[in-house]
């Protein structure tokens, strides 16, 4: 039996999706910026799937960059405000004379747990001293509260960055409830002419079952990626609320209403228009409740079954799909091995399954506790994995930790 | 073949991952050697019963225990199999080099578990030295 239960790493590319594909890898090969009927089909296709999109996030055409993923979309969404913030609002003369608004450094709120996209973004402006930077610390659970990102927020804090699912434990972060806490001191903010405060969330890994809706959201800026919903990897946007300040950081052609250079990919476009117009036709409750049936009878059981067992982050606030256990006394890697042995595909948060040899920066921020991170593996699922799969991932999974916890000296010792 | 994570490691690594040999603890040990740290991701414990034939100290028998991946466990496994009947003077030869190339090689981010192994070795002959 072969069971995948990796979809956080990355999807199948569906099947409508593939046939919606073909054209434009063979007939329909225009650039979209060519003027003859080649290229204006493959154009009419690019803003076609921007349509798809823009209606999915309850946004507007031109709020959407297409880039070439998550990656690109969180580097743009920082990098790019902070650099245009760095050259406009800040150096604004009526703010340089009022010692009120004296230029200081632009200021990112950020957390410890964000994807590495936005963490190693983050760091770079600080190293550079383009960026001061405060990284908040999870709770337990794995959760940022709103009153942290409240407490955080200074004179000069220009961009707040908070995922929306967290990529390894399955959190789902108040995104809601920051972005209209920021609203409010906006308002506040705009009676003193003060700057105002921008939202980011990089929403990877929360399009096939959270509400996307950008107004619901209270966002100004959220990243997606086509390769987790079921588009082929190397596509991913950038919604760009209309009038926030923006920056390129790709340079050459003027596609993407000037924010972004480079021929489109068209191919993966209309792909990652199609899955998100599959998602957006499909009940998200009812296929959230399916699989979260499914998922919570596999914690329920693995915590039953198997003894010295947790379960990393929040219960409650919890990605459908995400399943992440510690499992005490053993290394993540040889799990991984064990499952693989037996066709179960799982990722860890061990470093030994990395070339960094650093274990895994979400459950360290969040434990603070290098043992845990080391024996702790993460199980997501996806559409189609099956009851049968789940219970034959469960026998499997109950005889390695044995097999490996027999081996380990620390299974005696730590359990007296 | 499909390939898959055990593709990144020799046949001989998989087979003592599986298959560990002379797994578990000695009763009345005459040294042990405990090296890595579960913080790092590894330890290794490993125990050894020393004999004498011929007027030459030798090990008698030799078991292990390890929290690690894949790697560490077949290393610290193949390590008995390599020191069991050997005479104490003749394990100097037993390099983390050797370790590795009895494994059938490692890759190289995983070289660090012979060195554990070979730490291991090393650390239980000084404690039986120091008992004796």
């Amino acid at each position: 039996m072969k069971v995948y239960l990796d979809y956080g790493a990355t999807s199948p590319v569906k099947k409508e999706v593939k046939a919606a594909i073909m054209p434009f890898l063979e007939v329909e090969f225009g650039n979209p910026s060519s003027i003859h009927s080649w290229g204006q089909r493959a154009r009419q296709a690019v803003e076609k799937a921007r349509e798809q999109v823009a209606q999915f996030l309850g946004a507007k055409e031109p709020e959407i960059i297409f880039t070439s993923g998550g990656t690109e979309a969180d580097n743009l969404a920082i990098r790019g405000l902070i650099a245009q913030i760095s050259k406009s609002e800040f150096l604004n003369p009526k703010q340089i004379q009022n010692p009120k608004f004296k230029i200081q450094k632009p200021h990112i709120i950020t957390t410890q747990i964000e994807h590495h996209a936005v963490l190693r973004t983050c760091e770079y402006l600080e190293k550079n001293h383009l960026a001061e930077v405060t990284y908040l610390a999870s709770n337990r659970d794995g959760l940022i509260q709103v009153e942290q990102v409240k407490k955080a927020i200074k004179k000069n804090t220009i961009l707040v960055s908070i995922m929306y699912v967290n990529n390894e434990i399955g959190t789902i972060e108040p995104i809601r409830e920051i972005g209209k806490m920021i609203e409010k001191i906006n308002s506040e903010r705009l009676t003193v002419n003060g700057q105002r405060l921008y939202f980011h969330t990089d929403a990877v890994q929360a399009a096939e079952y959270q509400n996307m809706n950008v107004d619901f959201l209270h966002v100004d800026l959220l990243s997606i990626s086509g390769h987790k919903i079921g588009a082929p990897k190397g596509i991913g946007a950038l919604y760009l609320r209309k009038g926030t300040p923006m920056d390129k950081i790709i340079f050459g052609g003027e596609q993407e209403n000037n924010w972004r250079a480079g021929t489109e990919n068209v191919a993966s476009i209309v792909a990652l228009g199609k899955a998100i117009e599959i998602i957006r036709n499909q009940k998200s409750e009812i296929r959230s409740q399916k699989i979260q049936k499914l998922r919570d009878y596999f914690i329920k059981k693995v915590l039953k079954e198997i003894p010295d067992v947790e379960l990393n982050g929040s219960k409650e606030f919890r990605s459908p799909n995400n399943a992440n256990f510690y499992f005490k006394y053993v290394e993540g890697e040889s799990i991984l091995l064990g499952l693989d042995l037996v066709g179960i595909a799982a990722s860890s948060g061990s470093a030994c399954t990395s070339l960094s040899l650093e274990p895994s920066h979400v459950l360290m921020a969040t434990f603070g506790d290098a043992e845990r991170s080391h024996g702790s593996v993460r199980f997501t699922l996806g559409e189609e994995t099956t009851k049968k799969e789940i219970d034959y991932t469960i026998s499997n999974l109950k005889k390695i930790i044995k097999r490996l916890r027999d081996i380990s000296p620390l299974t005696k010792e730590r359990s007296k | 073949m499909s390939q898959n994570i055990s593709s990144l490691y020799s046949k001989k690594v998989m087979e003592h991952f599986l298959h560990p040999k002379n797994m578990g603890t000695i009763k009345n040990p005459s040294g042990r050697g405990r090296v890595g740290n579960p913080v790092c991701g590894d330890l290794m414990e490993l125990q050894i019963k020393v004999g004498k034939r011929k007027n030459k100290e030798y090990i008698q028998d030799a078991k292990f225990q390890t929290f690690g991946c894949g790697a560490a466990i077949a290393t610290s496994s193949i390590l008995t199999e390599m020191i069991i009947g050997k005479n104490l003077d003749e394990l100097s030869k037993i390099s983390n080099q050797a370790i590795t190339k009895s494994l059938g090689g490692l890759p190289l981010q995983k070289r660090h578990c012979s060195v554990l192994a070979n730490q291991a070795l090393k650390k239980a002959i000084e404690d039986y030295q120091k008992h004796k």
